[in-house]
């Protein structure tokens, strides 16, 4: 028989009766009033800074001034012309200093941000530059995790992901170090 | 059997100020999830709803892991199936050898540890580059990981900088966290640029959607999968969970549990490889249906990795993660691993004072401490428990099975104690006395002043 | 109200101080104490060794003592977590069914049952509590620090009616002693460390005296003092509750 078959029907011989699904209301749950308050908390918490601006031209007009004083951007941020094209190779990306990128919203309680694959450009564009840049619109918030999964389909794409604030490490005694493998900072831009 | 719990244990405890160091480090990290789970006032409900979504999931295992495999396979993923520790390996080596691969990294996964991978793979001459940080420290190290969170908490910044002297070439001497991990981070940047094949664990495998998630801080599972071209995924059977919208239960209780964070950096969900890559899940059994089997330790197989039950232990916290003998220490490990291996660890079941804190912390509501007293008896039924113990035991319940043998017993007992102490006093006999006074013994017992004073 | 007095062996033996300052507090609190002579132990040093098809013999016993009363009072979480959790009788079911459930701690039984709301107690020394986790995290006897959920303590509800007495709390609350049952002997090296430690957290309050609600930790706890020479003594909450000027 094959491996598939034996573990499935020892499983299926080994298996409790059948225990129901929990009826699971979170709505009952206390939710904060001012999702952005809590949100730039929670995001201060991770190791984020939050910048807050107006609309994209104020956006536009920074990346532009980053870029003509030479530090390497890849800007995916949507809404603002053509986004850059991402090289599918590691090695290419391992010098971009920056990238900014569009998150689909934010959770309060965490200050996580969900990113779409087709956000990214490429999936390993948010992991390896050193610095990365979050991009949201303030009404993008929601309050917890539950309402996060509420909002997405998760195999809409082949790849997404929760980022809460840059890369970190604490497996030297505990002690809290930024930039483990990935970004050594994290940014998350607000647009009002 | 190699040295049991007990003597590791006594080994550890020798050095008492990195006991104390080791016990105050853990326990920061368990006051840290304190903290985190004190701001959550629907914890109990969640844990509530945890635990019943993932006894529900063992309940139709076979059905979910079948719609699991499905999805996944119309994701275009390769399901792979290993019924136990060797066939895993073997299925991945075959993938290894299939592309002539020769560079690998590969971020934390318990059931690789749980299957000796890397040794296996060694064996044949391949060589693994664990990314975690902490596991990279320990695989410079020759160790196994000491904690399946925390790898490496069993050592101090100084043990960490003179390993990466050795191996990386930092400057001796220089203790700074902040620039070891810099020089690992440049270190294993590379490795990642370079690798063609990445492995990385599951924390959770979402039968309706046919995709996993993995949960990092450091983000190094993710710099292996999206740069290799291909991403090989193990996970043991009872990762599944039925629906995404579980998800949300369990990505607010693993971070605040493991660390006191309110989530993880990273909780990257894959469900179909990138264009040009290779995607692969190993779904590994390795003695998981048989617990699912064992009706009193059956929820040990809710567990989801979170290790607050390591932190909280007190007896883990001064015996250290290797005096476990086994991939997953702690108390968790304690009631997984003599489902893997009565007779080696049969120790393990009585390396706990049964103080029940376990239970208390765990997100999924195992019963921890019920599950160590019941292996416990399974263990002294399989005869498995060494026989001067056993027979002491047989002795003790004899004589408190008899009321006057007992009385008699006492009074000599006592007596003996008062006008011959030195009888009691052997240290090498006498564990109780080598760093303990015996309690002092009084003429009479409560029962003789009670027939004296109340009964008349 | 007949009360059973259930005294553990150890306590019995070597502890008597304790039993009669629980039956004395019981008398006054006008309760009917007996105590069946024929008891011995509840069987939980074989069981939690791994033996406990060994404690049948004292499973009967304890049923046959323990029949014939209205409830049954142990100054011990552990020995009573014991009783209520794994006591058995093939032959009197039902009577083992009724002791399970008519057994309490003597903290509980003060609070739950007698509903004590003052005490003619007086303890004019500095105290440090000790949660035993039986009787803790096994009978309820007070919030514990893992859960999220409002905080209680019927021991120390009970201490605070004590005239005199300073209460201290160490700065884990609730951690375990590490007597542990035969714990304290196979796993020796463990055990007294963290009895150390508890002692360490309990010293930097400066108590005078270590009290708790089980005397096996308190034995185990006062075996290390006394080997280091330490002034600091053990008292077992009924000896307290049961002080006067």
């Amino acid at each position: 028989m094959s491996a598939r078959n034996t573990i499935i029907e020892t499983v299926a011989k080994n298996k409790p009766a059948l225990i129901p699904l929990p009826e699971m209301d979170f709505s009952q749950f206390e939710t904060p009033v001012d999702l952005f308050e809590a949100f730039s908390k929670q995001l201060l918490v991770v190791g984020g800074r939050l910048i807050e601006m107006n609309d994209e031209s104020g956006l536009s007009q920074l990346i532009q001034q980053e870029k003509s004083a030479g530090v390497n951007i890849i800007n995916r941020v949507t809404n603002m012309g053509e986004p850059d094209v991402v090289p599918e190779n590691a090695a290419a990306l391992h010098a971009v200093d920056k990238a900014y990128i569009s998150g689909a919203f934010g959770v309060a309680e965490n200050g996580a941000i969900w990113v779409w694959e087709s956000a990214m450009g490429q999936r390993i564009l948010p992991f390896i530059c050193q610095q990365l840049v979050l991009v949201l619109r303030r009404k993008q918030l929601v309050a917890n995790m539950h309402l996060a999964y509420n909002r997405i389909n998760v195999q809409e794409e082949g790849f997404g992901v929760f980022i809460a604030g840059p890369s970190k490490t604490a497996d030297i005694e505990q002690s809290l170090v930024i930039g483990a493998h990935g970004p050594k900072a994290l940014s998350v831009i607000i647009l009002h | 059997m190699s040295k049991s719990h007990a003597a590791l244990a006594a080994e550890f405890t020798a050095d008492e100020n990195r006991t104390d160091w080791h016990d105050e480090t853990l326990w920061w990290v368990r006051q840290k999830r304190d903290k985190a789970v004190q701001q959550i006032p629907e914890w109990e409900i969640l844990r509530q709803w945890a635990s019943a979504i993932k006894e529900h999931t063992l309940s139709k295992l076979d059905e979910y892991l079948a719609i699991f495999e499905r999805e996944a396979i119309s994701n275009g993923i390769k399901v792979h199936w290993a019924n136990d520790a060797t066939a895993h390996n073997e299925i991945i080596l075959k993938i290894i050898k299939e592309h002539s691969i020769s560079k690998i990294v590969k971020s934390k996964s318990m059931l690789t540890e749980e299957c000796h991978l890397n040794e296996y793979l060694h064996q044949s001459g391949i060589e693994v580059i664990d990314t975690d940080l902490g596991e990279r420290i320990v695989q410079f190290r020759g160790e196994p990981p000491s904690h399946i969170v925390l790898p490496a908490i069993h050592l101090k910044k100084e043990d960490v900088s003179e390993t990466f002297h050795e191996h990386l070439g930092t400057e001796k001497g220089n203790n700074d966290p902040q620039y070891l991990t810099e020089s690992a981070r440049t270190h294993l940047r590379e490795k990642f640029i370079q690798s063609e094949l990445a492995i990385t664990g599951v924390n959770f495998a979402i039968a309706e959607t046919g995709g996993f998630v993995v949960c990092t801080n450091e983000g190094n599972a993710d710099m292996g999968a999206h740069a290799a071209k291909i991403h090989i995924a193990c996970m043991g059977i009872e990762k599944i969970i039925p629906k995404a919208e579980h998800l949300g239960v369990f990505t607010r209780m693993l971070a605040r549990s493991a660390t006191g964070q309110a989530i993880t950096t990273y909780t990257s969900h894959f469900h179909r490889p990138r264009p040009g890559q290779e995607m692969h899940i190993v779904i590994v059994n390795n003695g998981r249906s048989r617990q699912l089997g064992r009706e009193d330790f059956r929820n040990s197989l809710k567990c989801i990795r979170c290790a607050a039950c390591f932190n909280t232990c007190p007896v883990y916290r001064r015996s250290g993660g290797h005096s476990y003998h086994t991939a997953v220490a702690g108390p968790i490990g304690s009631i997984l691993n003599p489902n893997l291996d009565m007779k080696a660890n049969a120790d393990l079941p009585f390396a706990s004072t049964l103080c029940g804190s376990c239970t208390n912390v765990c997100p999924v509501k195992i019963n921890i401490h019920e599950q160590l007293w019941k292996w416990r008896q399974v263990i002294a039924e399989e005869g498995l428990v060494a026989p001067s113990k056993k027979m002491s035991m047989q002795v003790l319940g004899y004589i408190l099975s008899k009321p006057s043998l007992y009385r008699l017993i006492g009074k000599t007992g006592r007596w003996v104690l008062r006008h011959m102490p030195l009888l009691v006093k052997f240290k090498s006999l006498n564990p109780w006395y080598k760093q303990r006074e015996m309690p002092e013994a009084p003429s009479e017992s409560f029962r003789d002043w009670y027939k004296k004073n109340r009964r008349s | 109200m007949k009360v059973g007095l259930f005294i553990p062996c150890y306590i019995d033996q070597f502890y008597p101080m304790v039993a009669i300052a629980t039956m004395q507090l019981l008398e006054k609190m006008g309760c009917e104490i007996v105590f069946p002579l024929e008891q011995t132990c509840c069987g939980q040093p074989m069981a939690n060794s791994g033996f406990n098809t060994l404690s049948k013999g004292c499973d009967r016993n304890f049923v046959a003592n323990f029949s014939d009363v209205d409830f049954i009072v142990a100054p011990s979480g552990s020995c009573v977590l014991h009783v209520k959790e794994h006591l058995a009788d093939a032959q009197n079911p039902e009577a083992a069914e009724f002791i399970r459930t008519h057994i309490f701690e003597l903290t509980e039984f003060l609070t739950d049952v007698l509903k004590v709301e003052k005490l003619d107690a007086h303890f004019p020394f500095s105290v440090g509590w000790h949660n035993s986790c039986h009787g803790q995290r096994g009978l309820h006897l007070s919030s514990m620090s893992e859960l999220v959920a409002p905080h209680f303590s019927k021991p120390i509800s009970l201490l605070n009616m004590v005239n005199g007495l300073q209460l201290h709390l160490p700065s884990r609350i609730d951690e375990c002693c590490g007597f542990g049952g035969t714990f304290c002997v196979f796993e020796e090296a463990v055990s007294v460390k963290m009895g150390k430690d508890r002692i360490k957290d309990h010293e930097e309050n400066e108590v005078e005296v270590i009290a708790g609600g089980d005397v096996s930790c308190l034995m185990h706890l006062e075996g290390i003092l006394k080997r280091k020479g330490s002034k600091v003594r053990v008292m077992h909450i009924a000896e307290i509750l049961n002080s006067q000027k």
